[in-house]
């Protein structure tokens, strides 16, 4: 048998920690407490992605997921109530069957999915070993995931970078940037 | 005495310390984890964590909506024209290795990089403030009970 890998119990522990935090969330109803706990729930997946050397993803989950969108949901939130409204028991069976099917789905797709870090997977087999090969000569940078990211795929983050640019324009639009809206309307009362 | 004491003088350590790190991750994005996305938004926390303690309008004293809204724009036209330039230096759209002669050891790559990612830097950090600004701008300052 092969030596057990005890990094293992570690991806349980994260693993176990998450589901408590999901069924916590679900289960509050003080909207305060929900935010908390999702800003906790991204920084235990960011955890989690490190110990799958997904690093780069684990950086942008954290600031993202724990920083930036609990503060969001935070201003969005003293926008609103503090309490979520009670919802019928009927509509809780209806969301637990739409639950239980997607989790019986992925269960079923588990045993087509390559294992963790197989060479072979269509992941790293074909252009992922490409990059991973070229890298060196061709970019000369060490960080392959930069390396993709920025020059063989710059088409696709200039889109992505547009994206942003046209979120933040929406948002701007809609909402105005505070401050200078508020203080017309206030201009118009006196 | 302000009620936030640790907090302000806390914030105040760290704010500074957050920037430069924001900093860090970007200019060495091609050595370790991280690049223009997450250096935009670990600065842009700098501000909104400046914002939550001191309030909206001090951070807006800071950083003047108007320069967030150039600096969204900035980033994209940023990255949008190191592409035109390398066309107009005779390569194909975003192919850095027209930006320096030095092929060997790919100067033009990391030039290309470090300015499209700063490119990204930009619009993240002017978003995410400006989503910040939209959402906070419109909320009352968190009564002092609410701490």
């Amino acid at each position: 048998m092969a030596e057990f890998d005890w990094t293992q119990l570690l991806d349980y522990a994260l693993m176990g920690m998450l589901l408590a935090v999901g069924i916590a969330i679900v289960r509050l109803r003080n909207l305060f407490a929900a935010v908390m706990l999702m800003g906790v729930y991204s920084l235990l997946s960011a955890a989690w992605f490190v110990t799958l050397d997904a690093v780069d993803v684990a950086f942008t989950e954290a600031a993202v997921g724990a920083g930036i969108s609990t503060v969001l949901m935070l201003g969005a939130m003293l926008l609103t109530a503090r309490e979520a409204d009670e919802v019928k028991a009927g509509r809780h069976w209806a969301a637990l069957v739409v639950v239980l099917a997607t989790g019986a789905a992925l269960f079923y797709a588990i045993a087509d999915m390559p294992a963790y870090g197989d060479p072979n997977s269509p992941a790293n087999a074909y252009v992922g070993l490409d990059y991973i090969v070229s890298t060196p000569n061709e970019i000369a940078v060490p960080n392959v995931v930069t390396a993709v990211l920025a020059s063989y795929r710059g088409f696709d983050t200039f889109g992505e970078t547009v994206v942003i640019f046209a979120a933040g324009l929406g948002v701007m639009l809609l909402l105005g940037l505070g401050g200078q809206g508020r203080r017309r309307r206030e201009d118009d009362e006196t | 005495m302000s009620p936030h004491l640790v907090l302000r003088i806390v914030s105040k350590l760290l704010i500074p310390i957050i920037v430069v790190f924001g900093f860090y991750v970007h200019f060495h994005g091609d050595y370790s984890p991280g690049g223009g996305f997450q250096a935009g938004v670990i600065i842009a926390s700098a501000v909104i964590l400046y914002a939550l303690i001191f309030g909206v309008d001090e951070a807006r004293r800071a950083v003047p909506p108007m320069s967030v809204r150039l600096g969204a724009a900035f980033g994209v036209l940023l990255y949008g024209g190191v592409g035109f330039v390398t066309v107009f230096l005779g390569e194909n759209y975003l192919d850095y290795d027209a930006l320096h002669p030095d092929l060997a050891h790919k100067t033009g790559q990391h030039i290309g990089i470090l300015l499209i990612e700063l490119g990204v830097l930009s619009t993240v950090f002017s978003v995410m403030v400006a989503i910040f600004y939209a959402f906070a701008g419109r909320a009352p300052d968190i009564p002092e009970e609410e701490w």
